[in-house]
């Protein structure tokens, strides 16, 4: 069979005389997490090419926006990336509050960023619990699920719901942490740091996992960098780039943490970072919990933050404040602004155009997996069908946030 | 500072330059867009070697209609600039920077799916989240968000094994 002009650069195929096989994996796979189709070309179990189709899980997030007040695109940001949440709040809330000018309080900000790296944990824990159990090592995937479930239990005291959060606002968080959220933090890491030391015992020395893992889905700095590809999928790669130490907001300056690095960019690399990220937000939370300062999580501005119920029900002046805010909305001056945070997956962006008016005018997220999906492709070229499966385990691609 | 800079070197091939809320913002002639970003990419002091985001916003009565959005970050030297386009509504299209940044190959694909607007040089620009017999383009502002779509007949994949592709 003679090769279309396009395979030339790629990998040729051992025998020329070999069929290429035509293979259509997915959209709906038992091992690929999320709904998305590879259609691949292989010259019997290698890769020939490999054409990746996403979009299943478009919801119009961005078209969705523009039809509401600026407040009620929060529930659509929580889902996004689903398995951090509060990280998806923070960072469109930011960005509004930058395009307003208002500045939140100082407690506002350490809460915020609490929350942040308890739902980054969250986050790692998923990706690595699924990619593990994917190659067959189960019982990591329950441990490490088992211990998502103490953070959770941790997102739910302080926001009411386990996943769609809806906690952030426009100038402040809907709840303050709860009185016993020191006690319960330390109960939940206590059980959290059994898990992460069971699971490195099981894993990270172990041959099998080492040898689907390693040196399989290489890319270099260099083609990392052009990819886009940012968080762990460009730190295994070992370039030093995290938004919260390059571009730092919240109060991730005052902190002092470490940016954990690869140096192949292969998937074992990949999963180390993710595994080191755990115990370095760990180290975030446990300084921002000793520096915590005292004061109210919201801000007084009537144009911006909704007034207390007890002016609603009781001062005409309340009434209309509520009834403008949500029937009309923030006015949020026109303009634009650009405003990235560190996602689980990496550099989350929101740019943010408004027109003066309630409503916004566009609203796009940059999101961190659209881009690990676009680099697959180079990934897979010239590997196995196996190794599809880890490598898109470790780019952690989540439906609700690659597809919007 | 890094304003001044870029305004003095590329003169030419920049429209108009602002700067709001500390980001710096540069419009730039259509034709010209390829050379300008290799020339920041490349340049050792810019150095934009990320390409953190590509977008259009459509400006329905405005003339230009789109603007076609870059948003670059320099991981070297730590700055970030936004460069837009103006694109008018009737057949939209810019120049390509596929060749410039690996990561504006989705971007664009994406950004021609939801708003129409072409990347001339583009090797694969075909639609990315909505499936191939989508019709319209769901970003633009005259595209309701409740349109309903006609329904798609379903394709055999046995007798159309693989669409159509690069």
């Amino acid at each position: 069979m003679s090769l279309p002009a396009r395979w030339k650069n790629k990998i040729v195929p051992s025998d020329p005389s070999d069929e290429i096989m035509e293979l259509q994996m997915g959209p709906s796979h038992p091992a690929s997490h999320g709904t998305i189709k590879f259609n691949l070309k292989l010259d019997g179990e290698r890769i020939v090419d490999c054409d990746v189709e996403v979009g299943y899980l478009h919801r119009g997030f961005e078209k969705m926006c523009e039809q509401g007040t600026w407040t009620q695109c929060f529930p659509y940001t929580d889902r996004l990336n689903y398995a951090s949440p509060c990280i998806n709040n923070v960072g469109f809330a930011l960005a509004v509050e930058r395009l307003i000018g208002i500045d939140t309080t100082e407690r506002c900000k350490y809460v915020r960023m609490i929350m942040s790296e308890v739902s980054r944990i969250a986050d790692h824990l998923t990706c690595l619990g699924m990619a593990s159990s994917e190659v067959g090592a189960t019982t990591v995937a329950f441990y490490m699920l088992e211990a998502r479930e103490f953070l959770y239990d941790l997102i739910e005291a302080v926001t009411g719901a386990r996943l769609t959060v809806t906690w952030c606002r426009v100038g402040g968080m809907t709840h303050d942490l709860p009185a016993d959220f020191n006690d319960r933090m330390k109960a939940s890491f206590a059980r959290l740091d059994q898990v992460l030391s069971d699971c490195d015992k099981l894993l990270s020395r172990n041959r099998v996992f080492i040898d689907r893992m390693a040196n399989v889905g290489n890319l270099s700095k260099e083609e990392a960098i052009s990819y886009g590809l940012t968080g762990p999928l460009l730190r295994a790669a070992g370039v030093s780039y995290d938004v919260r130490k390059a571009h730092p907001y919240l109060v991730y300056d005052r902190m002092d943490f470490e940016v954990p690095l690869g140096d192949r960019g292969d998937n074992y690399d990949r999963f180390n970072v993710r595994f080191q990220e755990m115990y370095q937000s760990k180290r975030i939370i446990e300084q921002a919990i000793a520096a915590l300062p005292e004061g109210p999580v919201t801000i007084t501005d009537p144009k911006v933050v909704l007034p207390d119920k007890e002016k609603v029900y009781n001062s005409i002046e309340g009434l209309m404040n509520h009834f403008k805010l949500i029937m009309e909305g923030i006015h949020v001056p026109a303009g634009e602004v650009y405003q990235a945070v560190e996602g689980g997956n990496g550099e989350l962006g929101f740019y943010i155009v408004s027109d003066g008016s309630g409503r916004p005018y566009r609203v796009r997220v940059r999101p961190p997996c659209f881009l690990g999906m676009g680099a697959l492709n180079k990934m897979l070229i010239g590997r196995m069908i196996p190794d599809i499966i880890t490598t898109f385990g470790m780019i952690n691609m989540i439906g609700g946030e690659c597809d919007r | 500072m890094l304003a001044e800079k870029i305004k003095a070197r590329f003169g030419a091939e920049i429209l108009s330059a602002q700067n709001d809320r500390d980001e710096e913002t540069f419009t730039i002639d259509r034709e010209r867009a390829y050379d300008f970003f290799r020339a920041l990419r490349d340049d050792p002091d810019f150095q934009f070697n990320f390409l953190t985001d590509l977008t259009a916003v459509d400006w329905l009565d405005r003339k230009p209609r789109f603007d076609v959005v870059y948003q670059l970050n320099s991981l070297t030297l730590s700055h970030r600039i936004r460069v837009k386009i103006g694109v008018d509504g009737t057949e939209p299209w810019v120049h390509s920077v596929v060749g410039v940044w690996g990561a504006a190959d989705w971007l664009e694909r994406e950004c021609f799916d939801m708003f129409g607007i072409a990347f001339k040089g583009h090797p694969d620009l075909r639609r990315i989240l909505m499936y191939d017999s989508f019709e319209g383009h769901p970003l633009r502002k005259d595209y309701l968000y409740n349109k309903r779509q006609p329904i798609v007949p379903e394709i055999d994949p046995v007798v159309n094994p693989i669409r159509p592709t690069r």
